[in-house]
């Protein structure tokens, strides 16, 4: 197993990079921050459309959510890499394509764990802030949002891992990450699958297994500073 | 500077309000008690428009507060509103608590903003828990800092919602006091409360409510010898021996 790291770790960690498309963990890690990049401020959006007063807006951020909930990340995935090129009439990167993908179906679901923070959140909170005459948005943006967001963070830190976790899929779209380097490297060593896919679940586990821990040490800091702990 | 004429409000079929009328002058305190479910709580609501009626008028400092030329959102910033559970945002230190009308509906700037918030917070006796955060506070505290909060926006009129209801007993007393303060330098002041003792220390007028109906409304020393009305006597008589 370490010689299959020490022979082939920088085409793992960065693909064929500088002699070709930049690849690897290090692609896998940027798909994963886009993703996660666009797809949070989507769904405050979206979550705030679902508790919106206004009818029309809350059920058509309804639907939506319904609509994404109701497909899989592949067959979505799928449907981008062969629809919207038709539609736009020009085609459009794998790499495009698998973002644009991730945010739309984590934004679905980003949106639901905040909708539910949201309302959680105690009305007296809300009176309070509209008793001294802050607007609707206002109180969503100082009061609200502030606490659900923060009290929603463990399911917030369970999105993020999956979507760390399906920028694997671009392997289905020849997006060069992390999966598809593996892939490369096992046809080249040809005789040890257990072990190349191995090393490629570690380098997953660590990544997700930080990420969870960093978010839950967050957590505990903002606890501890505002006596909540 | 707060007048109802004829106020009523239903719940779908359950009116809990009924042409209720009530006037206070600047600088009145008003004590409004009566049994739990009597209308106190929705009553005082209705003022600043967190409850909505469904007949009559209310007038807050000379403006109709259901005219549609007002903005709600100004319209409340003149009324200070204490609740019984504090309310106090507890992602915010005291101090923040103190600054959100400042700062974030008024738009004034943070460093004045700070003077006025310490001043405030000096005012009910918590100048050495500006950087603390409501969860490390003990009711009453809280409590008292919810006051500094309503004040800050300097609102000649203000409301009092139960405000000693959810505190244990040892803490009533000191929020009473910051209150009695707030009475005794002529602030025009609403309280639901069944605190008596602090109606017949401060208040101008004692408002007896049952049943979304204003039964007696009296001066306290009046309301609290002689009350005219024998719901309010089996009341006051019950309060009393407990």
């Amino acid at each position: 197993m370490l010689d299959i790291v020490r022979e082939y770790w920088l085409l793992l960690l960065i693909g064929q990079y500088p002699n070709g498309p930049l690849g690897g963990l290090a692609l896998s890690l940027i798909l994963a921050i886009l993703g996660l990049a666009f797809s949070l401020p989507l769904s405050l959006v979206i979550a705030m459309g679902r508790v919106s007063p206004i009818r029309w807006i809350s059920f058509i951020t309804a639907q939506f959510v319904r609509i994404i909930r109701g497909m899989p990340l592949l067959m979505l995935i799928f449907w981008a890499y062969f629809v919207v090129p038709k539609l736009l009439g020009s085609s459009v990167s794998g790499f495009t394509t698998l973002v644009c993908a991730l945010v739309i179906y984590q934004a679905a679901y980003l949106a639901e764990v905040i909708r539910g923070g949201i309302e959680a959140i105690p009305a007296g909170q809300i009176e309070a802030s509209r008793s001294m005459g802050a607007s609707y948005f206002m109180t969503m943006r100082k009061v609200v949002l502030p606490q659900a967001l923060f009290n929603v963070l463990p399911g917030l830190t369970n999105q993020f891992v999956s979507t760390v976790k399906e920028t694997s899929l671009g392997y289905v779209i020849s997006v060069n990450e992390l999966t598809f380097s593996a892939n490369q490297v096992n046809n080249l060593v040809l005789t040890q699958p257990l072990q190349v896919f191995g090393i490629l679940a570690i380098v997953y586990f660590v990544v997700c297994f930080s990420l969870s821990r960093s978010l839950r040490w967050l957590d505990m800091r903002v606890r501890q500073a505002r006596a909540m702990a | 500077m707060i007048k109802m004429e004829k106020v009523s409000k239903w719940f779908g079929d359950h009116q809990v309000l009924t042409d209720v009328d009530l006037t206070l002058k600047t600088g009145e305190v008003v004590v409004i008690c009566g049994p739990s479910g009597s209308g106190k709580s929705t009553l005082i609501r209705t003022i600043n428009r967190l409850e909505q009626i469904q007949k009559g008028r209310i007038e807050v400092d000379g403006q109709d507060i259901y005219d549609s030329q007002i903005n709600v959102n100004m319209l409340r910033q003149k009324i200070g509103f204490v609740f019984q559970q504090f309310n106090l945002f507890p992602h915010m230190s005291v101090l923040d608590n103190v600054l959100f009308g400042l700062v974030n509906i008024q738009k004034r700037g943070r460093k004045d903003s700070i003077e006025v918030a310490k001043s405030l917070l000096a005012r009910v006796g918590l100048a050495e828990k500006i950087n603390a955060y409501p969860g490390s506070l003990s009711g009453g505290q809280q409590q008292r800092v919810a006051i500094a909060r309503a004040l800050a926006q300097q609102p000649p009129v203000m409301l009092f919602d139960e405000p000693t209801s959810a505190l244990d007993p040892e803490m009533v007393g000191e929020v009473l006091q910051v209150m009695k303060g707030l009475a005794r330098e002529g602030m025009t002041m609403v309280c639901v409360t069944h605190e008596m003792g602090f109606a017949r220390e401060v208040s101008d007028r004692v408002v007896f409510m049952d049943a979304g109906q204003i039964l007696e409304s009296a001066d306290p020393e009046t309301f609290f010898t002689s009350p005219q009305h024998p719901r309010a006597q089996r009341f006051l008589s019950d309060v009393h021996t407990r």
